[in-house]
């Protein structure tokens, strides 16, 4: 039982993670309808940078580390959403009337030129940094195991929360959101209508950075390493995380992650950790074939 | 900028027509430079290095004002001597080039396809044909194979396959595992290893019958992994990140065997001295008739009901199957056949390499492919050659700036596509024609990826 519950914990800690970029991916399928694939190297950037911000401070002295979270967090969700602005500005904007598979390769190729690009600038290496937020609690013990929630786990869920509150509410209420979506539903008409598509184009990948920005931060802050490849393994499991709650639906989202962060933390404890993304993936395929749109997913209408 | 903007006042009076686009274009570059600042500020101009007791900082500032400064300039350069308006499109050169690679394949089309073939069978005769240039030439063909499989799912089926490298893994593993621990043949091996792909191929295809779009990407993608990572995992058959060495090199139809020493050997077999490059061109030959029948065959299926079908699926799903196209037989030959041809690309990897390991079978193996198969003009045969020529040559031509080939790969995908949607060659041609006239369609009126 208390190990069952560490798990759980564990898994609701990394299924956070995956949430927040899985926001991303939903976002932008909901409204342009692609998948973008350079979307988890967006979330390494994110990483980098807060990593980057992190030294920074620690070099000026700040030491009061509440204040020095936020600082890395603001700077991280601006620099992040400026390379998220950009790579909808480079490689999908002027695709916007393509065919489907043009801005998937572009993705792909925006994928492989991030990853390169941090890698040949930061170097190879695994980057680590020192624990920032320590200690925790010890909510119960018993069968000489003791389960512990730490500081940066309650930060984690925490933080998660109020960020997809405070963006539910953006969605619902805000005249952004309402544009959003509009486009969601009929791009042209929204256009039509007076609805700046391109800004709120534009808008959802920034803010879908800025959360995959904040996802980078706690991944750094709860693993202590990051490197240039996080992003592809973050990037595709956050998919997985998108279509599995129904792509396009962002309580979907959240729930896919929660589920895939789930499946890995459990399979990991109780059976091999070497298959856990098999059966995350397995996990993907039957929920699919069962639920051919996903858990939330509005099913597909066909009209001929 | 002031300083620039007064530069240009004398100017303004005389053209104020030009100088206001100068004007536009200097504000524009600004404002992309100013980007240019935001997004390297952090990653260019600070590194981070390993030292003694964590990592330590660097500050780089040149370099994030060098990068402001090539944006700067490409940018300006970009808008005021291409672009008169807001993304006109491709540069000149770029939209020319395209457009005479369309307006060729479709007036020498027939002909360019004849003419490569044969030039791909004198390859090895010709004078500059070196061992560099054979093994490039072998790569290069190895793409053309697995882009003309691939094309067969997505160019003709309309089924986005993300997970394609699984088949080639396949392949590549039935042959390895086949030939160390029973010692058959690559002859025998080949088309087995192809027809348990294409076992792998249907076995793909059943959970994902109902699915379409990106929903079938992400499975596809998903099974690609999957396939890794018990490739990785399982120790005792694959011996996992060790790989598996010493795979038995192609006989020569059995009947001589690629030796400087020993029985049956090639050289002495033809009377001639013994060279290494025998094994090579011989390798060769094998990929270029591999890849040829990958072609014929797939441009026969194309004129079967099958194929028929396939362009039928691609274009409008429901319309097949309310004219009684059985869809559930459909795509699974096209995944079948499809990871066939994988199959037999990765038979022949294994056998070239002599060395395998689930290293060489990453998602970004797909993800070439595929860009192959698109850059290439998705259903155009001889487009695909071309962009497998153009990537993994272009590839090959960076190799002495080994850490930034992948960096230009990526980016060359994203310009390539900006400029060219719908790939190198973007003409169609139809199986059937009413009339005489035989005459190519854009591939604007293609759908495609539906699933």
């Amino acid at each position: 039982m208390e190990y069952f519950l560490q798990q759980l914990i564990n898994g609701l800690t990394l299924g956070s993670i995956y949430g927040l970029i899985a926001i991303g991916y939903t976002m932008v399928y909901g409204i342009i309808g692609m998948i973008n694939f350079a979307h988890g190297d967006i979330f390494m950037i994110g990483a980098f940078i807060s990593l980057i911000m992190f030294l920074v401070l620690i070099g000026l002295g700040l030491t009061f580390i509440p204040l020095a979270l936020l600082i890395v967090m603001i700077v991280a969700m601006l620099f992040t959403a400026a390379w998220g602005w950009t790579v909808e500005r480079i490689a999908y904007r002027p695709l916007r009337e393509s065919f489907r598979l043009a801005p998937l390769i572009t993705a792909i190729g925006m994928s492989i030129f991030l990853q390169n690009f941090v890698q040949i600038a930061q170097g190879a290496r695994v980057k680590p940094l020192q624990p920032v937020v320590t200690g925790g609690y010890t909510i119960m013990e018993g069968n000489g195991f003791s389960v512990q929630l730490s500081n940066i786990q309650i930060i984690i869920m925490v933080l998660t929360v109020v960020l997809m509150a405070a963006f539910s509410w953006l969605i619902a209420n805000t005249s952004l959101g309402r544009a959003q979506r509009a486009c969601e539903q009929d791009r042209v008409m929204a256009g039509l209508l007076g609805v700046n598509v391109d800004r709120t184009i534009s808008l959802t990948f920034v803010i879908g950075a800025a959360l995959a920005a904040v996802a980078g931060l706690m991944f750094l802050l709860y693993y202590g390493v990051i490197d240039f490849y996080i992003g592809f393994v973050a990037g595709i499991k956050a998919f997985t995380a998108a279509v599995l709650g129904g792509i396009g639906s962002l309580p979907g989202a959240m729930l896919g992650g929660l589920i895939i962060g789930l499946i890995e933390t459990f399979w990991s404890a109780y059976f091999t950790i070497e298959y856990k993304d098999v059966a995350a993936f397995s996990m993907l395929a039957i929920v699919l074939i069962f639920l051919p749109s996903g858990l939330l997913g509005k099913p597909e209408v066909e009209k001929v | 900028m002031a300083a620039t903007d007064q530069a240009q006042a004398p100017a303004a009076a005389a053209q104020p027509a030009r100088s206001n686009r100068v004007v536009a274009a200097l504000k524009e570059s600004a404002v992309a430079a100013l980007v240019a600042v935001a997004l390297s500020l952090f990653l260019l101009g600070i590194r981070t290095v390993d030292a003694p007791g964590g990592l330590q900082l660097q500050y780089r500032w040149h370099l994030v004002l060098i990068a402001a400064a090539v944006v700067f300039a490409g940018r300006f350069l970009l808008r005021l001597l291409w672009w008169r308006e807001e993304n006109a499109g491709a540069p000149p050169a770029v939209a020319a080039l395209g457009k005479a690679m369309t307006a060729f394949a479709e007036r020498f089309g027939r002909f360019a396809a004849p003419l490569l073939v044969a030039f791909a069978i004198f390859l090895p005769l010709m004078p500059f044909a070196d061992r560099y240039i054979m093994d490039l030439a072998i790569l290069v063909l190895t793409y053309v194979l697995l882009a003309w499989g691939l094309n067969i799912v997505v160019g003709l089926a309309g089924l986005l396959d993300l997970g394609y490298v699984a088949f080639y893994a396949v392949g590549a593993y039935s042959y390895a595992l086949l030939a160390t621990h029973f010692g058959l043949s690559f002859w025998i091996v080949l088309p087995l290893a192809g027809i348990l792909a294409a076992f792998w191929g249907i076995i793909l295809g059943f959970p994902v019958l109902r699915l379409r779009g990106d929903y079938l990407a992400i499975v596809t993608l998903a099974f690609g992994e999957i396939i890794r990572v018990v490739l990785l995992n399982w120790y005792e058959v694959t011996k996992g990140p060790d790989g598996i060495t010493g795979i038995p090199r192609p006989s020569f139809f059995g009947l001589a065997e690629f030796k400087r020493f020993g029985e049956n050997t090639f050289h002495e077999m033809f009377g001639i001295p013994y060279s290494p490059m025998h094994r090579i061109i011989f390798l060769y030959f094998i990929i270029l008739a591999l890849a040829l029948l990958t072609n014929y065959v797939s441009m026969r299926l194309r004129r079967l009901p099958v194929g028929r079908a396939w362009e039928a699926m691609r274009e409008d799903e429901i319309a097949c199957r309310a004219l009684g196209i059985n869809i559930t037989n459909t795509k699974l030959t096209a995944f079948a056949i499809g990871a066939f041809f994988g199959g037999l690309g990765g038979s022949f990897f294994a056998t070239r390499q002599g060395f395998i390991s689930p290293e060489s079978f990453t998602f970004i193996e797909s993800a070439i492919i595929l860009a192959i198969v698109v850059l290439g003009g998705m259903g155009s045969q001889l487009g695909v050659a071309v962009a497998a020529i153009v990537m993994i040559g272009g590839f090959e031509l960076f190799r002495q700036a080994e850490e930034y080939r992948m960096l230009i790969f990526g980016l060359l995908m994203v310009a390539i596509m900006v400029w060219r949607p719908r790939g190198l060659v973007s003409t169609r041609m139809p199986t059937v024609f009413l009339g005489r006239k035989r005459k190519g369609i854009s591939a604007d009126y293609v759908q495609e990826g539906e699933g």
